[in-house]
């Protein structure tokens, strides 16, 4: 894997002076390498992962697995994109396997998201069917634990 | 009731504890503190090792096994040297499989040393060599590298410490803890004036495979060499396998039945599933160490811009997993240094002079952790070392 990314995907907020030191390039290859990155699309942007139980315990989240008949000449795309352009939607996958896409979807409560489930999702043309699992805790995403480090148990060598 | 002191041998008792030690144990009572301290890899053993001694519990009986070790795990050892270095070891007599590399340092010091032999111990560099010989009736003598030469072993400094009782040269590089390797024009003098000698080298390479921008060389290489050279190394840094206790050594059959002795009335053997599982090391995990080197050069070169741009200046390390950068512009001692660094940041390193008077001036930082840790550490030392500065400027 590329350098820059491996490092970036830990943390994205790293400077560019410290990115250079770590690959042994100046600030400004660093930046330049970025926004080639960037422009090429391969970057498609920064977020930041929270511990909601912190942040807004009320939030909830929840995975909704979709069945649908794929569109004359757009296969599932069509569908993938009206979804996608709710707020409410964190992600949408198409899925290999029983079921088409996964959709992550958050609210502020519970109904809120089983409103948005069988009002919006379930109404679309073309959807036959959801199932929504509500996430409980979340361990881990992209990467880094959401509950704090794990405990280094090592010894001295 | 006893008395234990007299009880207790005399060798013993005037074993030093080691300098490592101390501080971790100080900062095992503090809360907040982290760690640059640690010699082995955040990285875990391969997935495949791991199966692979599954595998071995699930479907195996677990015995003792040979005493020099598997067969299989000693013919993949020699193909290992043969492919790394070109130099054949037969596999039936010339290679013992150990309990880490600790155990063949200690086999071949105990094997060549008789009391009042004089053993040269380049410096600084890990704490147990010293402590065994001396245990076994030697005299350490300590051969010092400098930050000038890159803290590689000249031949001349060498050579002036040889006396008629030397019998035995430590040699461990890429180093513990000042990361500098000896390269093939490095090696060559030594090995020139060694060929004219009857000195026998304990060439510690445990980390051979952790080089930066060029591929490990060793002074088996080199000709005549192999005849006089006890090889030692293991899967503990390079496959991040530290708790499976395994290593090896390799050297001519005349040693090697001789140090064996040792090994079969103190050891009997290596463990049977560490032993299984490393074959599966040697045969399939190339790239995984591939992967830990690329990692560990990026923290590498973070960690060496960063001393030098706090003003620590610090040795471009080619090898292992620590940078060592001089603490000497603080004008305080490397023990007083960690000390303060220690209660006033909460950072927990190592004084260079743990690894021997030579590494004074200096502090081990292990970069054997994630790139945020590292971080974070840098940022309280920064820190640390401007209140220093603040401070002697105030007076």
């Amino acid at each position: 894997m590329n350098d820059i990314i491996r490092i970036l995907q830990q943390n994205a907020r790293i400077s560019n002076t410290e990115l250079g030191e770590m690959l042994g390039i100046t600030q400004q290859e660093a930046a330049a390498e970025i926004k080639k990155l960037e422009e090429d699309g391969v970057i498609r942007g920064y977020s930041v992962i929270l511990n909601d139980e912190l942040y807004d315990n009320s939030i909830v989240y929840a995975t909704i697995e979709l069945k649908v008949t794929p569109q004359r000449d757009c296969g599932f795309d069509d569908i993938a994109k009206t979804i996608m352009m709710y707020d409410e939607v964190e992600s949408v996958n198409l899925m290999s396997g029983s079921y088409d896409l996964a959709v992550e979807v958050r609210g502020s409560n519970l109904k809120d998201v089983a409103l948005f489930v069988s009002e919006r999702l379930s109404t679309i043309e073309g959807v036959l069917s959801t199932a929504t699992h509500f996430i409980l805790k979340k361990y881990k995403e992209k990467g880094i634990f959401i509950d704090g480090e794990e405990h280094d148990e090592r010894g001295l060598g | 009731m006893i008395d234990y002191e007299k009880a207790l041998s005399e060798k013993v008792k005037s074993m030093k504890p080691s300098g490592i030690r101390k501080f971790f144990d100080i900062a095992g009572t503090m809360e907040g503190v982290i760690s640059l301290g640690v010699g082995e890899p955040d990285f875990s053993t391969p997935w495949v090792i791991r199966k692979s001694a599954i595998q071995v519990l699930e479907r195996k009986h677990i015995i003792y096994g040979p005493n020099k070790g598997l067969s299989p795990l000693r013919k993949a050892v020699s193909s290992r040297i043969l492919k790394k270095h070109g130099v054949e070891y037969d596999s039936e007599n010339e290679i013992i499989i150990t309990v880490g590399g600790s155990e063949a340092i200690d086999l071949a010091i105990r094997g060549i040393v008789d009391p009042g032999d004089e053993v040269l111990v380049v410096e600084p560099c890990f704490v147990c060599y010293a402590p065994l010989v001396e245990l076994h009736g030697g005299k350490a003598v300590p051969v010092p590298t400098r930050i000038e030469n890159k803290f590689k072993l000249s031949a001349d400094d060498l050579k002036a410490r040889v006396t008629d009782r030397t019998k035995l040269l430590i040699m461990p590089f890429p180093n513990n803890p000042t990361g500098a390797i000896m390269t093939k024009e490095d090696l060559g003098p030594v090995a020139d004036f060694l060929r004219s000698t009857n000195i026998i080298v304990l060439s510690d390479e445990i980390y051979s495979e952790l080089t930066y921008g060029r591929k490990h060389f060793s002074i088996i290489e080199l000709e005549g060499m192999k005849e006089r050279t006890i090889y030692v190394n293991g899967f503990s840094k390079a496959y991040a396998m530290t708790g499976w206790r395994l290593g090896y050594t390799a050297a001519p059959e005349p040693i090697i039945s001789q140090i064996a002795k040792i090994h079969q009335y103190g050891i009997m053997c290596s463990p049977y599933i560490s032993q299984n599982a490393a074959v599966e090391a040697l045969n399939s995990c190339d790239s995984e160490i591939v992967r830990m080197v690329d990692e560990y050069n990026v923290r590498r070169r973070y960690l060496v811009s960063e001393f030098n741009r706090i003003g620590l200046t610090c040795f471009d390390p080619e090898g292992a997993f620590y940078v060592f950068p001089s603490i000497k512009s603080t004008g305080l001692s490397s023990e007083e240094f960690c000390e303060r660094l220690l209660y006033e940041k909460k950072v927990a390193v190592v004084p260079g002079s743990a690894f021997g008077d030579s590494g004074e001036g200096y502090i081990r930082i292990s970069y054997a952790y994630s790139l945020k840790h590292l971080m974070e550490a840098m940022q309280r030392i920064e820190e640390f070392v401007n209140d220093l500065r603040g401070a002697s400027h105030e007076n």
